[in-house]
């Protein structure tokens, strides 16, 4: 019986440890002024439907053949001019996408969010 | 005198054995085209114009991904099937249910694969096929899980742990899976940090999922090969599953330290990673005991890749601990450390476990057939682990490299031209790996495809 109320135990410590997560454990904590929400949502639905994931990491998330891109907009060495290059012509290993305008400006406003988000990734 | 089911002889035979058999050759053509698209992905790491223009790289890891994936749990699932009437003792409650579980993740499986092919993704890392095809996964579990619960009806307070193991498994993955599609909803997807710490989550206990399952027929393979009982009803057996079932519910979270959630959420995760301590300070104190077993039943194919799978908890968990320390999560996080991390789990002990189950099966189905491919098997077994131990090793050496050339500020395309001598390695070294397991994989496929006698006519 004791089995049966350990699991039971842990079952609900699951589901409010979930619910502390998904509410106060993960609350907005981007700071400064944020690109418009319209732009952002479409540079993230662009960013799916293309897969980049495949070949780049935001937060850790996402493949190791082209680089992290979750500080890539402030990093002094890329920024925006160097994502929109690469968004406009691809790379040796980067397809060439065809993005309209109005896409990668979607793009880089998306990674503009990400990296304002990216308090504590800032320091590495 | 009242006669349990578990005390009944069990019957050699039963009716869906070959629909099971029928499951495991599925899951076997997963691994082959995994394999196969794995290769082909490491490839282009080193040839980026390799097929660029029919499976772009972009394709071929998400393929990559969606079918190994599919091995690992569809190879369990068929493995349950099997077991399932033998821990019963009786037929399987819902017969046709295999048939439709079979016939829906075919459909589904062939969706993803075309819409991968025709560049159709939208989904997220790991399951990047368009959302809507994840309630066709759900719905094929479905059926196994009826059957699991109304074939079995166990009993918890006697059940052995690989019942408590298997039961864990097969729900957590309906509500991991769940969780994983929480980012269609605004709530989610509108804030970054939740959406990316919610799909960490997700993923990390799904992986805890399946790993409940794989582990759970490790135990019961155990138990019917060496004879003994008492391992998987011991009370050392019950700690360890609950302390693998808090590391499910709780242990995500070293992927997400870099994400700026809550320190408590890093906090919880580290204490919980920690405890994995206790599993590796049981496997160095059972050292000598399992190394004087493995030489006893080293004859046996299937006891042999436990022993193999035993050796990669061994050194996954030496990383695991390792990568959950802050302090080194810190350099780790996004280097290919993880990816050793990944592969050593999946092809190391996951690929192993599910062998030793076939191979079980395949001894207990056709033992005649198992004496005459012994050589080919055992080849199979010993490439694969040596190979996946240079390739372990590669990458490694490749992350160690990326956090030096981060640490010196050097440039992405500088650090992959450093990196060139390790790629050629785990490209070569991981097409060793695919030459192993497919050897693995055909000699199974050969011998799961003669039809079984005929049952005998009833009296």
């Amino acid at each position: 019986m004791i089995r049966i109320y350990t699991f039971s135990a842990l079952l609900i410590s699951y589901f409010v440890y979930s619910l502390a997560v998904y509410t106060r454990g993960t609350d907005e904590t981007a700071p400064g002024p944020l690109p418009g929400k319209p732009e952002v949502t479409l540079g993230k639905k662009i960013y799916q439907e293309k897969n980049c994931s495949s070949c780049h990491q935001l937060y850790g998330l996402g493949g190791y053949l082209g680089p992290e891109l979750t500080t890539a907009f402030s990093d002094p060495g890329r920024g925006e001019l160097y994502l929109r290059v690469f968004l406009q012509n691809g790379g040796p290993r980067m397809p060439k996408f065809d993005f309209t305008e109005k896409e990668i400006n979607s793009i880089i406003r998306y990674l503009e969010y990400i990296d304002h988000s990216a308090i504590t990734y800032r320091k590495k | 005198m009242i006669v349990s089911p578990a005390q009944l002889p069990v019957p050699d035979r039963y009716s869906t054995d070959n629909k099971s058999r029928s499951y495991l050759m599925l899951s076997l053509c997963y691994l082959l085209l995994g394999l196969l698209l794995g290769t082909l992905g490491a490839f282009q790491y080193l040839l980026p114009d390799l097929l660029k223009n029919k499976i772009s790289f972009q394709q071929a890891r998400p393929l990559h991904v969606y079918l190994v994936i599919s091995w690992i749990f569809t190879a369990a699932q068929g493995g349950l099937y099997y077991y399932l009437p033998r821990v019963a003792g009786r037929e399987l409650r819902w017969k046709q249910g295999i048939t439709v579980q079979l016939l829906l993740q075919l459909c589904t499986s062939i969706l993803i694969i075309v819409s991968f092919f025709d560049g159709q993704f939208g989904g997220r890392e790991y399951f990047e096929f368009p959302p809507w095809l994840g309630l066709g996964i759900a719905l094929s579990w479905l059926p196994l899980l009826i059957n699991f619960f109304l074939t079995l009806r166990p009993d918890y307070k006697t059940a052995p742990v690989y019942i408590w193991s298997w039961s864990t498994g097969l729900v957590f993955f309906m509500i991991t899976l769940s969780e994983s599609y929480l980012w269609i909803f605004d709530y989610f997807n509108g804030n970054i940090v939740r959406d990316m710490t919610v799909q960490w989550k997700a993923m990390g206990s799904m992986v805890g999922s399946w790993n409940m399952l794989v582990y759970g027929t490790g135990m019961y393979i155990m138990e019917r090969i060496s004879g003994d009982k008492g391992p998987c009803r011991s009370r050392t057996g019950y700690f360890f599953y609950f302390l693998g079932l808090t590391n499910l519910m709780f242990n995500w979270g070293h992927h997400t330290y870099i994400i700026p959630a809550a320190p408590w959420v890093r906090t919880v995760s580290y204490l919980i990673s920690m405890t994995e301590l206790l599993i590796l300070g049981k496997i160095i104190w059972q050292w000598k005991s399992t190394l004087k077993e493995a030489r006893k039943n080293y004859h046996h194919i299937a006891y042999r890749l436990l022993v193999f799978a035993d050796a990669w908890i061994f050194l996954n968990l030496v990383l695991a601990i390792l990568i959950s320390v802050p302090a080194l999560n810190y350099y780790t996080h996004g280097t290919h450390i993880t990816v050793a991390h990944a592969m050593g789990t999946t092809i190391g002990i996951n690929t192993m476990l599910l062998m030793a189950s076939v191979f079980f099966i395949l001894k207990t189905e056709n033992e005649e057939g198992m004496g005459s491919g012994r050589k080919t098997i055992h080849a199979g077994i010993l490439i694969s682990n040596a190979a996946l131990a240079v390739f372990w090793g590669s990458l490694v050496a490749s992350g160690i490299l990326k956090i030096s050339s981060s640490l010196n500020k050097e440039s992405f395309s500088y650090t992959m031209t450093k990196s060139i001598p390790f790629f050629k390695l785990f490209t070569y070294s991981g097409a060793a790996i695919t030459a192993g397991l497919l050897l693995l994989v055909f000699k199974a496929l050969w011998l799961l495809y003669p039809e079984p006698e005929p049952l005998p006519p009833a009296d």
